[in-house]
């Protein structure tokens, strides 16, 4: 086995990088990789096919052909009902979460140093669980502060839930300074409480209300429609330019801090406004459609190995996040006949061999 | 330092420790023990139905046959009983996962005990129609038990071997294809649901003497080997080489290891639901005054957690009059925050 090519040693590593041509745009700099160019590409080639895959299938079968045609305005009346009212939504919805819980990952990853780092960690997807699920359960017969909450819908308690969740987490992690470790410590003693919180709320609930809690706790695209698109787009076009204009910190937060300080990057600072983005596509994602599972923790790394990088690229994570949910779903609508499953399933049914071909591939010693 | 003096195997003991600390650690052990006792007369005496003391003296002296007789015989002894049988099982489980994988954060559900045990009490409920809780303590126990010899397999297979990173991951990797499992069939199933809801969260309650019957031997076998491999595990604390040149096996002290783990946690789980949590902290509580010698933490991780478990148990009891939370619930309410306050306070395993 030889390390030299090995991208989990990180920057210890002597890949031999030939000359890449510069590309700079006023104050901004980067470097063209042709490699992860094409697997861009390739990625957004997939997240189409997907995307046309998932809008034919289902009980109502379409062909692709038909379906492409519907899209730019053909296809008779019938066929755009599905296509643009049902399935489009859906699969936009999908697609949209998708790539928003992987850039999410990405980033934490990179903050965090922990290649197994994600957004349930730091509270967010059991913040937005714990409240989505208090608005199924007490929705009805609350009274007082919990009514008014629970006058807001279950996308906005979730998004609400998550961001306050996440910051208790970062607001105890705190001690001059944010590090890593101590996060990851700190956000499993808060999930302990917030897992504690829906398990109990689960009790008390109606069996109905707990069948409706139990799908979206494993995270569901069923029913999204254009309700879920607009705000998710637009919170993505806010987060997903920040992501990519603070990447560049990233590289600089790879080595340990007094090296990031002494090339210029103010540690606490780059932290803080990457965990924001970060959280803020947690949160968006997962009231849009629950807590999906291993998107965000499997897709950077996916994405790096596939790029061969030291650091999870936010560019394909963003599309091949958005392309393994789009498959994801359709193989969850589709693999039980008419039953059909949370997405959430899907993912973790998939996501569990990568973390099994980590395990081969992992040479790190242990933290101790 | 003390030389270390190489001596055979079965007589070698660590230098005798300073004064001081053996005092602190029986003093410590003391304590837990006069913890322990008032837990569990907590556990007697208090409950969701109030009884005055002369009359639970009486109960337990002098039984007539009365009601709060009945109450404290038939239903809070057995209960306590169990209580502190899983309390300890869970205690020395979590001090030895911590031993074994040298994790501080490890946990008896690293091993995918929890999520086996949840998996094939779905299957019982599910396929079988299983609706006791006495029988789902044998489909609880073959999950625990499937679960972790399929992880500890996969773990010993990555380059390296059993590795703390290694049986992290496929723990993790074998957890969430399991709780994949298990979502899938209560969401297909209400009945399923509506059990599964209720064995999840983990609790004492409407557990007969039977279930106690039941774990109990499992308790104990484990308990035997858990205490046995302190001085192997102390080796181990020094590394595997080193481990290895004081003469001991170190794969054949990670099997027993992880059967006893399997052992005590399988059967805690069985009895209760997983209880997450208790395992995670009682032996970090208890090192303050032990340190990092196995042959006095183990003991203490056990008298603690049940420590820990009877009395969350008497505050579950007691809140929510006059229903009942879960013990699961309530460990973890006071857990979290005692753990973030660790973690706070100490460079809680920091790199």
């Amino acid at each position: 086995m030889s390390t030299l090519t090995d991208p989990d040693t990180g920057p210890r590593s002597t890949v031999v990088v030939p000359g890449r041509r510069a590309v700079r745009a006023g104050r901004f700099s980067g470097v063209l990789r042709v490699r992860t160019a094409v697997v861009l590409l390739v990625c957004a080639v997939a997240l189409v096919l997907a995307a046309a895959v998932n809008m034919g299938r289902g009980d109502y079968p379409i062909a692709i052909t038909d379906v492409l045609a519907t899209l730019f305005g053909g296809g008779d009346a019938g066929q755009q009902l599905v296509v643009l009212e049902l399935r489009l939504p859906r699969t936009l919805v999908g697609a949209l979460v998708g790539g928003a819980l992987a850039v999410s990952g990405a980033i934490l990853q990179a903050v965090a140093r922990n290649p197994l780092a994600s957004p349930d960690i730091i509270g967010v997807q059991w913040g937005a669980s714990a409240a989505a699920v208090f608005i199924i359960v007490l929705g009805g017969g609350a009274a007082g502060v919990g009514g008014a909450f629970a006058s807001l819908g279950i996308p906005l308690a979730a998004l609400i839930g998550g961001l306050v969740a996440s910051v208790a987490v970062y607001v105890l992690a705190w001690r001059k300074g944010i590090q890593g470790f101590r996060l990851v410590l700190i956000g499993i003693g808060i999930q302990a409480l917030l897992v504690a919180a829906v398990q109990w709320l689960l009790t008390v609930a109606q069996i109905y209300q707990a069948a409706q809690a139990q799908v979206w706790l494993n995270g569901s695209l069923n029913a999204r429609s254009w309700n879920e698109v607009v705000p998710l787009s637009i919170a993505m076009l806010v987060l997903v330019p920040a992501a990519l204009v603070l990447v560049h910190l990233l590289g600089a937060l790879r080595f340990d801090d007094d090296t990031a300080r002494g090339l210029g990057v103010r540690v606490n600072g780059a932290r803080t406004a990457l965990l924001l983005v970060s959280v803020g596509l947690a949160s968006v994602a997962t009231a849009a459609a629950g807590p999906i599972a291993f998107i965000a923790l499997v897709t950077p790394q996916i994405a790096r190995r596939l790029c061969r990088v030291g650091t999870p690229p936010i560019g394909v994570s963003l599309v091949l996040g958005a392309a393994l949910t789009v498959l994801s779903d359709l193989i969850a609508r589709t693999a039980l006949g008419s039953v059909e499953l949370p997405v959430g399933i899907v993912t973790a049914v998939l996501g569990a061999p990568f973390l099994l071909y980590l395990l081969a591939r992992t040479r790190q010693e242990a933290r101790r | 330092m003390n030389a270390i003096r190489v001596r055979p195997p079965s007589v070698q003991q660590p230098a005798p420790p300073r004064r001081s600390l053996r005092r602190r650690r029986l003093i410590g052990l003391a304590a837990l023990a006069a913890a322990l006792l008032l837990a569990v007369l907590a556990s007697i005496a208090i409950g969701t139905k109030v009884i005055p003391v002369n009359e639970v003296f009486s109960a337990l002296v002098a039984p007539t046959g009365s009601e709060n007789d009945v109450v404290i015989r038939s239903l809070r002894i057995p209960r306590t009983l169990l209580g502190l049988l899983v309390g300890i099982a869970l205690g020395l489980a979590g001090a030895l996962v911590q031993g074994f994988t040298r994790n501080p954060l490890g946990d008896p559900g690293l091993l995918g005990v929890n999520a086996g045990a949840a998996f094939f009490v779905v299957i019982g409920i599910y396929v079988f129609g299983v609706s006791t809780l006495f029988g789902y303590v044998w489909f609880a126990f073959a999950g625990a038990l499937v679960a972790s010899v399929v992880v500890f397999a996969i773990g010993t297979r990555a380059p390296g071997g059993a590795t703390p990173v290694s049986l992290a991951l496929a723990g993790a990797a074998v957890s969430f294809l399991l709780q994949a499992g298990t979502s899938s069939m209560v969401l297909l199933d209400e009945t399923s649901l509506d059990a599964y809801r209720f064995w999840v969260v983990g609790s004492l309650a409407g557990r007969d003497a039977a279930v106690g019957g039941q774990v109990v031997w499992f308790i104990l076998v484990g308990t035997v080997l858990a205490l046995a491999s302190a001085p192997a595990l102390n080796a181990l604390s020094l590394g595997d080489d080193v481990a290895t040149s004081l003469g001991h096996s170190v794969r054949r002290t990670r099997v027993v290891g992880v059967v006893a783990i399997t052992l005590l946690a399988g059967a805690a789980t069985a009895a209760c639901g997983p209880i997450a949590f208790l395992g995670l902290i009682v032996p970090h509580v208890v090192r303050v005054f032990t340190g990092p010698d196995h042959r006095w933490l183990l003991p203490a991780a056990g008298l603690a957690g049940a420590v820990v478990l009877l009395l969350a148990d008497v505050v579950g009891r007691v809140v929510a009059r006059p229903g009942e939370l879960q013990v699961g619930i309530v460990i973890a309410l006071i857990g979290g925050p005692f753990f973030i306050a660790l973690v706070r306070r100490r460079k809680l395993g920091a790199v």
